[in-house]
């Protein structure tokens, strides 16, 4: 099980995967738990063969309950153990919240910081995948809006492979979001990409990044919209219009700063999320740079996302989650002010 | 009291009688064997001096100084008895009334109160004694106490035989956490992995105004078995008692033999927290009946009819205990308030953005009155 080094063209998954490997083999305190990642591989695969390399102590297949999963993660963090737990679907995180919202996020502050709780929860999330009930939701800003949790999400392999990592070093908890949709694009991965900017000292995982300069319109999103959001500013481009998308990567803490940097420069801006928009992380991006960029601002900030119902059935997904069109349509009245 | 379900009080390990007679039992009277005069004098001693303070900081509520508190009254027994079979390498996850056990791991009693006078979420350091924070959502710390007794099993401090490092995890919780997820689903995780620990519930008797009838039909302890985790119910106002069976639940979960359900049938003499009223629910016949099974009562009642509890040990235990009521009001006094900007320090434990931002906002807020008198902006 020698680590693979140089760069590789590889799924999101393979990246997370890697990612996870690199993080066992250079901190034996690094444990996954969850339900099926043993012999399975877990139901997306991501832990694919690290059962065989670590061992069932080290890769465990837990009871199936999600509350336990991340309540005894919190004890082994007590003793010194770094668990990433694999919640198997978004829509089943919901038994863990009590743990995460009253203990995990707040064990640090509890205990005047006597006490820390490296714990990683990942969780698959988003739609687009044709599933039943509970299996393509978007509970991110759930957790956002509690105080000592981070929440991050990458939209690429070569994010995932770094921020996974880093997440898995952070010494607070972290929420890591990966969108299930975009498992299997794939894109190159540098497997020998530094966790810690050499010459900062920094991580980048509280940074916003921008992803495709342009001078007319922020196009705002993360996980599973940027790629969504590229293929609208291709669209925009090929009619004139320069859009300039920015990848959040974290919603806790929020970067609006990089946001709100390009927003100054084009004046405009449409944030792009799967998650229903009421109370969402558009309407917290919109807020800030409503603050920060009032007399940059040639129209008001708006949003795209999901609508104030249920996930619906997948026969209807398509016309509830963030299309090209509906970003589109959405640039356009941005424009049009 | 002739009571059937979860309230029968059949079936109990009991080595002292309400009375204070010794009662022989085969497998747990040996587990008290070398509990000398000494010893048993160190339990009463343990019994009272938090039972002072337990009523020293009611008082202190009812003064003001306190914004709530949880008395352990009439709980002091399955406290002292299970706190004194710990060794110091054991580790304990606390609810929120366990201050006989805290006592019996060295914390400070007045670090208890930090707490209920609302300057801090915790109050003492877990490290220093093997006692994590008091826990307020009454089950959640069975899953920490389950994980922390998984990381114990990988750190090879299960089974070595050595006394000084096999450790065990201890987890208390009551008869109300009992109904809660995290405590069913502590028992299963602890039970597949062979957790080295001990689930110790008090039961007593009432979950605020819902009596144990509320959550269940059948004794707590008999949901052990179900989960294949061995279980066992004792008088818990018999500190004897309460030593024994803790004793061999921790020689189990040290050994390798994994998790134990200890159900110690206690009364909770007093009120949910100073914000509650029993008189609404509980008749004072049954707080009679169960006063004349107070535990410190019965120790005394053994000491004195064996001979040795001399009087010059009862009027420095007395002087002992002035002195800690003293000694606590005066720490409560003492506590000043925190500083407004401390409660933006350890949200995280690394920098954070939106905090360090929050932060310097409201410091600079606050400097802005600083011209305008005294309270201008309050």
């Amino acid at each position: 099980m020698s680590t693979t080094t140089g760069t590789q063209r590889i799924t999101l998954a393979k990246a997370i995967n890697l990612g996870l490997r690199r993080a066992l083999e250079s901190d034996p305190k690094v444990l996954l738990m969850g339900e099926d990642i043993g012999a399975l591989g877990g139901v997306f695969r991501v832990t694919d063969g690290l059962y065989k390399d670590f061992g069932a102590d080290r890769v465990v297949d837990t009871p199936l309950a999600e509350s336990g999963i991340v309540g005894t993660a919190i004890g082994l963090a007590l003793r010194g153990y770094r668990s990433v737990c694999e919640i198997q679907f978004d829509g089943f995180i919901y038994p863990a919240f009590d743990q995460i919202t009253t203990q995990l996020s707040r064990m640090h502050y509890r205990s005047q910081g006597r006490l820390s709780l490296p714990v990683v929860i990942r969780v698959p999330y988003g739609g687009g995948i044709g599933a039943i009930e509970h299996h393509s939701e978007s509970p991110e800003v759930l957790f956002a809006h509690t105080a000592g949790l981070r929440v991050v999400s990458p939209s690429t392999p070569a994010d995932a492979y770094v921020m996974i990592q880093q997440a898995v070093a952070s010494p607070d908890p972290v929420l890591f979001f990966e969108p299930k949709g975009r498992y299997w694009d794939k894109g190159d991965v540098d497997l020998d990409a530094p966790l810690v900017d050499a010459s900062t000292g920094e991580t980048g995982l509280d940074r916003a990044v921008v992803v495709r300069p342009g001078t007319d319109l922020t196009l705002v999103g993360y996980g599973p919209t940027v790629g969504t959001c590229l293929k609208v500013a291709d669209a925009a481009a090929a009619e004139g219009t320069s859009i300039e998308v920015v990848d959040l990567r974290t919603l806790s803490p929020l970067d609006a700063a990089t946001v709100a940097e390009s927003v100054r420069r084009t004046g405009r801006c449409v944030v792009v999320h799967e998650a229903p928009v009421l109370y969402g992380t558009g309407a917290e991006v919109a807020a800030r740079i409503t603050e920060e960029c009032f007399y940059h601002l040639q129209a008001p900030v708006l949003r795209v996302g999901g609508f104030h119902v249920p996930y619906p059935v997948s026969k209807l997904e398509h016309e509830y989650l963030p299309s090209l069109d509906r970003i589109l349509d959405a640039v356009d009245r941005s424009l049009a002010y | 009291m002739s009571q059937t379900g979860p309230l029968t009080d059949s079936g109990l390990v009991q080595l002292l009688t309400p009375a204070g007679v010794r009662v022989e039992h085969p497998d747990y009277s040996p587990r008290i064997a070398h509990l000398d005069a000494d010893a048993l004098r160190g339990m009463y001693r343990d019994m009272v001096l938090v039972r002072r303070f337990d009523n020293e900081a009611t008082a202190l509520q009812r003064q003001g100084e306190l914004g709530l508190w949880a008395q352990s009254l009439g709980q002091e027994a399955a406290q002292i008895g299970s706190g004194r079979a710990l060794a110091p390498q054991d580790y304990v996850f606390p609810s929120y009334r366990e201050h006989g056990v805290a006592h019996t791991r060295g914390v400070d009693l007045a670090d208890l109160l930090r707490l209920f006078r609302g300057i801090d979420h915790g109050g003492w350091n877990p490290a220093d004694h093997n006692f994590h924070l008091y826990t307020l959502v009454i089950a959640s710390h069975t899953l920490h106490a389950t994980g922390y007794a998984m990381g114990v099993q990988r750190d090879g401090l299960v089974g070595t035989g050595d006394p000084e490092r096999d450790m065990a995890v201890v987890a208390y919780f009551g008869d109300g956490a009992t109904s809660q997820g995290d405590l069913n689903e502590a028992l299963v995780f602890s039970a597949v992995n062979n957790a080295g620990l001990v689930l110790f519930c008090q039961n007593n008797q009432w979950a605020i105004s819902e009596s144990t009838t509320h959550q269940s039909r059948a004794p707590l302890a008999d949901r052990g078995p179900g989960f294949g985790v061995p279980s066992v119910r004792v008088d818990g106002n018999d500190v004897l008692a309460c030593y024994a069976v803790t004793a061999e639940a921790l020689e189990r979960a040290r050994s390798g033999g994994g998790p134990t359900l200890i159900e110690a049938f206690t009364y909770r003499m007093g009120a949910h927290t100073t914000s509650d009223d029993p008189s609404r629910y509980r008749s004072s016949a049954e707080e009679e009946y169960w006063r004349q099974r107070d535990p410190i009562d019965r120790l005394r009642a053994l000491l004195v009819a064996e001979g040795e509890l001399p009087a010059e040990f009862e009027a420095g235990l007395d002087a002992d205990s002035d002195a800690l009521g003293e000694r606590i009001r005066a720490a409560v006094h003492a506590m000043g308030r925190p500083s407004t900007s401390s409660m933006f320090v350890h949200v995280y434990a690394g920098p954070n953005a939106i905090v360090d931002a929050e932060r310097a906002w409201f410091q600079e807020y606050e400097a802005s009155f600083l011209g305008g008198g005294e309270g201008a902006h309050r």
